[in-house]
């Protein structure tokens, strides 16, 4: 397994960014993870370093021999400075439990496929978290990588298993199938015909949560929300992996009515504020995230309407991940303030937007 | 308003969870909040909160003084409720009563119905242990009438008999 160094590897784990996935125009990234615990050691919350050090040696040795991740690439975190942690974070290839902002826990690790979008956190709340994300609306595929990983590592791994709970996780909310699946998804015509409320309490009474882009305590912005599912127990990975995947495409029908509603009852206003954003986005001096995300956003519903004929939906996924702050800083090479976090996104927003110049659409 | 849990200040943190149809608001006051961890949006709830968002104690007291401290990893009912965490996979056992109630009330359901898990070393012997345990089981659950638990074992000992065969 090779280690990881960012330079190398600026691309990494960004796959999902080329719009290649079903729904693109609507739901940017679909996630799948499993939560899973080795038996003989007590879970991360209890486990002395050596415990760490131990679950990582024979993980990786395991992983030496699997077919995903024989080529991978390791990265230990308390290897990285806070820079670091914040781009892997950033790029959702690692949760703020695993940074553990206050000290990072030794022998925590991100193990990632350089071939497949698979990949999975060592040490984090649970000893294993497998993890794939990939471009658009695919929850079956997503899942289907993630469970042969899983096979692999369970056939050479004893995992924590118990005859009436399932897989045995720190948090009882985890526990059975330990499966999380999410969709981030883009709903500004739902947002503007004001259905939102009525479609996100809709999605609660089926057992489902929705979050802000970073997860759990997030705020949305931009119009994305991650939608997932609520409970892990008693029902099969393959029900809650359909139950997903059939809400979710009834919420990508209603905001894909809800903008040709839009745009048979408004178009003037619509075109007004899809332009005014990119506007805003290509001319601006001075961007905070959230003002540059809600921008984004009317772009973004713009190409799906066809108002616009670019920049393509890559260079919008591609911007929303390299216009925030630790990125930015990475790129300056230096910490920097907030006035010139919002001078240098403005930059940044400017160049990759002059680069995919559009023209009027039809 | 006033604080859910002090009573005596203005509550200023207003937290809405929605669980199945379940909804609940949880109000408190800022000292409350920080207290238990929610002044931070980005932290994790604590379990006896995320349960009390929905109207339920994690646990009763009476249930709290019948169990543990875990016998390999020490975690007490006060660590678990404080940290929404288990210390091991043998809490498990320890908690096992109390766990049944909260996993019920979290996922309405206390039974994995995934894919049945064959540890790596395990041999036909062990597997042949745990088909007799399932199939008493079974036969307990049809005794008891619990149809639905019984199509549960019924599976996974299915799928067990399918992984002996392989």
């Amino acid at each position: 397994m090779i280690h990881f160094d960012l330079e190398s590897m600026p691309d990494f784990g960004l796959g999902w960014l080329n719009a290649s996935g079903p729904s693109h125009d609507v739901v940017l990234s679909t996630r799948v993870r499993i939560a899973r615990n080795l038996q003989g050691y007590p879970f991360s919350v209890r486990a002395k370093p050596s415990d760490r050090a131990a679950i990582l040696s024979t993980v990786t040795e395991v992983l030496e021999r699997s077919t995903p991740l024989a080529d991978g690439v390791i990265v230990e975190i308390d290897q990285l400075d806070e820079r670091q942690q914040k781009i892997l974070l950033e790029r959702h290839l690692v949760s703020r439990e695993l940074l553990n902002e206050e000290a990072v826990p030794s022998a925590a690790a991100l193990i990632a496929s350089t071939r497949e979008p698979v990949g999975l956190m060592v040490n984090e709340e649970d000893h294993l978290r497998l993890q794939s994300l990939m471009s658009g609306f695919d929850p079956r595929q997503t899942w289907r990588v993630v469970d042969s990983l899983d096979e692999e590592l369970g056939a050479e791994l004893p995992y924590a298993f118990h005859h009436e709970f399932g897989h045995l996780t720190s948090c009882p909310t985890n526990c059975g199938t330990g499966l999380r699946a999410s969709v981030l998804i883009h709903l500004p015509g739902l947002v503007l015909t004001k259905e939102i409320n009525k479609v996100l309490q809709g999605i609660s009474q089926v057992g489902l949560t929705f979050r802000g882009l970073y997860g759990e305590g997030s705020e949305v912005v931009g119009n994305l929300f991650q939608v997932s599912n609520q409970t892990t127990l008693g029902k099969s990975e393959e029900d809650l992996i359909d139950h997903l995947q059939k809400i979710v495409a009834q919420v990508v029908d209603y905001e894909l009515q809800a903008r040709s509603i839009l745009l048979r009852d408004a178009p003037n206003v619509i075109e007004d504020k899809v332009w005014r954003a990119y506007g805003l986005l290509r001319y601006a001096r001075a961007l905070g995230f959230d003002e540059m995300m809600n921008l984004l956003s009317g772009v973004r519903l713009g190409l799906s309407l066809k108002l616009l004929s670019g920049p393509s939906v890559y260079v919008l996924n591609r911007t929303m991940v390299f216009a925030q702050n630790a990125h930015l800083e990475e790129a300056r090479d230096g910490s920097l303030t907030t006035s010139e976090l919002d001078i240098q996104r403005a930059n940044y927003v400017r160049m990759a937007l002059t680069e995919a110049e559009p023209s009027a659409g039809v | 308003m006033l604080c859910d849990n002090c009573g005596k200040n203005e509550a200023e943190v207003h937290l809405t969870q929605i669980v199945e149809n379940e909804m609940a608001t949880v109000h408190l006051c800022p000292a409350c909040a920080a207290e238990k961890g929610w002044d931070e949006p980005a932290k994790k709830l604590p379990l006896d909160a995320f349960l009390a968002q929905m109207g339920q104690a994690a646990m009763s007291d009476e249930e709290a003084t019948i169990a543990g401290p875990c016998s390999y990893c020490h975690t007490t009912v006060d660590d678990f409720r404080q940290s929404g965490r288990l210390g091991c996979p043998h809490c498990y056992s320890i908690y096992e009563t109390q766990l049944r109630a909260i996993l019920r009330r979290i996922h309405g359901s206390t039974h994995h119905l995934g894919k049945v898990y064959v540890p790596p070393a395990s041999t036909q012997a062990d597997r042949s242990a745990r088909l007799t345990g399932l199939r008493r089981k079974l036969q307990r659950a049809v005794e008891a009438e619990d149809f639905e638990r019984a199509a549960v074992i019924r599976d996974q000992i299915r799928e067990l008999e399918t992984a002996v065969d392989v």
